[in-house]
């Protein structure tokens, strides 16, 4: 796209909704969908007088994530109020963490786009913990009539992730995102689905351009409105393009116009200016009076992080040391999540065969779980049937057409492999009865062998089809190298 | 320190205040006194002292994640001067503190 040298710098501003069953500072449920304004209470509204008590549990998750990104976690952490003045924040001010969160410092690995083989470290700058303001919702067909207020997420939890300006491009964005939606449903933290909002995503993005010897920056653009995965990785596509055009036209740099902000239409498929220039944010931090600060023990901490268990990172790691595992097929099933990592490995273990295991989970369970919408807890061939189904093929006792249909038999009707392969008619073909059978065709089709003796090995193919019809129990494979030994090739 | 008439029209509308041209000659010097009288502390050397985030002795008091009732929606928008069968009314605002609260 350019004729200048460009390094794109984007940060990330993530917030995602921490699976509590009550909110940050009430007991009232934090549970997406209920009908308006039903999971209220006087601290939620903001009535005079209610005082805000911390949810342990939102704690707890929050050090959970944290430390999940390598994050340090501070001996002591404080609220603070931000002050704001709209109607879905019925308090006029937000309780969040100004300077001393709860998480900090920490970095994401995930694999360079541009390099499976090798991995970039994304560095965090801080994770805080905030309450969540309400919904409103307004008069879309004429703006004139009354907007109205929904107060039922006033007061969820949220964890908000800010990264450093370390990502370099929309792929490397994405890969982040899946990263962290991994680590964090893995351990339950979160459900960060964007469409419900539990995922949320705002991107700071300017480029870097060589010129004239100089090193010039765009101003920075924070875009919003991002609703999936694939609407953020196109929003900063467009905006890493858009950006790069309107410095050749307008040559503005950050020191004429150092950030504003922009919107995501999923339709047009374009970012649109929100706010020319940041007015200039003051939220007026303040100590929250209400609230005592939070003093986590070193051991504590240390408890926390022996329960985090392996994560999804550590597994991939672990499928390709151990398991011999492309860095590509490891990544695959991790991004499945924790079931199918189990499912893996057990398949792995009963059938002695990790590659084996791996392709076939990748390409017949897989593709069967998306043609018919299932998840792989509910998965009718089990890890166990499909354990000993491969073993059979690791051992020779049935070619992969056969364990197809087991599969696909399996897929249809409860039964055991063993079953299963009597049902189906399915037996080995001794190695005689293969000879007899290969000898009758080539007897039948003199031109194949002369074909064979002048060189064209591949004429045999023919035959190996006529012989799967006349007995489909017969090993293609075998069926192969018995024609060529009899031909004498 | 003192606060120009302009700095306290800037105070006056982040905390929302509607303040004549009269007011704002008023308070421009109260508000000036009032932040002269903190400043003293200014004076203080704090360098070995460690940030105070309370005044009780106190930390570490929670609660268990466990649900209470809510309120009713009759009862939550009771006191409402505007609602419909189950929000609260305002008059058409631009833009929410959820979209802003990403900041
Ligand atoms: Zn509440």
């Amino acid at each position: 796209m350019s004729k200048h040298e460009i390094t794109t710098i984007i940060g990330l501003e993530v917030h995602v909704q921490l699976k509590t069953k009550t909110k940050l500072f009430c007991s009232c449920s934090a549970a997406f969908g209920a009908p308006p304004n039903t999971q209220v209470c006087p601290v939620c509204l903001g009535l005079p007088g209610a005082l805000p008590v911390m949810n342990e549990e939102a704690i707890e998750l929050a050090i959970r994530a944290g430390l999940a990104i390598n994050c340090s976690i501070p001996p002591m952490t404080k609220w603070d109020r931000k002050q704001y003045f709209y109607p879905d924040l019925p308090k006029g001010y937000q309780i969040s963490q100004f300077d001393l969160p709860i998480c900090a410092d920490g970095y994401l690995e995930i694999t360079d786009p541009e390099d499976p083989d090798s991995i970039r470290h994304i560095g965090i700058i801080r994770a805080h913990l905030e309450e969540d303001a309400g919904k409103s919702m307004h008069d879309e067909q004429t703006g004139k009539s009354d907007t109205r207020i929904d107060l039922n997420r006033c007061g969820t939890p949220l964890l908000e992730i800010v990264s450093q300006p370390d990502l370099r491009s929309a792929a490397e964005v994405k890969e982040y995102l899946t990263q962290l939606k991994l680590i964090l449903t893995h351990l339950d933290v979160s459900d960060c689905e964007m469409q419900e909002g539990s995922l949320r995503v705002d991107a700071n993005v300017n480029l870097h351009i060589r010129f004239d010897g100089k090193k010039i920056a765009t101003p920075i653009v924070e875009v919003k409105n991002m609703n999936s995965f694939r609407a953020v990785e196109r929003a900063l596509e467009y905006e890493i393009e858009r950006q790069y055009a309107d410095w050749e036209v307008d040559g503005l740099t950050i020191e004429d116009n150092p950030k504003t902000t922009r919107g995501w239409d999923d339709v047009k498929e374009r970012t649109f200016v929100q706010r020319e220039k940041e007015e200039s944010a003051d939220y007026r931090y303040f100590p929250d009076p209400d609230l005592l600060p939070i003093r986590i023990p070193a051991e504590r901490v240390e408890e926390l992080r022996q329960s985090l268990g392996e994560l999804p990172r550590e597994t991939f790691a672990r499928l390709q040391s151990q398991h011999g595992l492309k860095p590509y097929d490891a990544d695959v099933i991790v991004n499945q999540g924790p079931a199918m990592i189990a499912y893996y490995e057990r398949v792995s273990e009963l059938s002695g065969d990790a590659k084996r295991a791996s392709s076939w989970i990748q390409q017949d369970v897989m593709r069967t779980l998306k043609d018919r919408d299932v998840s792989i807890d509910d998965f009718l061939v089990t890890s166990v049937q499909l354990g000993e189904l491969l073993k059979r093929v690791s051992d020779g006792q049935l070619d992969n057409t056969r364990a197809r249909d087991v599969f696909s038999y399996l897929l249809e009707k409860e039964s055991t492999v063993e079953q299963a392969i009597a049902a189906l008619g399915i037996e080995q073909v001794d190695s005689s009865e293969i000879d007899a059978l290969c000898q009758a065709l080539l007897d039948a089709n003199p031109a194949v062998v002369d074909d064979v003796r002048g060189g064209k090995v591949q004429a045999v193919g023919s035959l190996i089809g006529q012989a799967k019809k006349k007995n489909p129990n017969a090993n293609p494979q075998q069926v192969r190298e018995t024609l060529l030994r009899l031909i004498g090739k | 320190m003192s606060l120009t008439a302009d700095d306290v029209r800037r105070l006056a509308l982040l905390a929302r205040l509607e303040l004549t041209d009269e007011e704002v000659d008023a308070i421009g010097p109260q508000v000036t006194k009032i932040l002269g009288f903190v400043e003293q502390l200014a004076l203080l050397d704090t360098e070995d002292v460690e940030p105070m985030t309370t005044a009780l002795d106190l930390d570490n008091r929670w609660r268990a994640d466990e649900l209470v009732p809510s309120l009713t929606n009759e009862q939550a928008l009771q006191n409402a001067p505007a609602k419909d069968d189950s929000c609260f009314l305002v008059p058409p605002v631009l833009g929410t503190a959820a979209s802003k609260s990403s900041h």
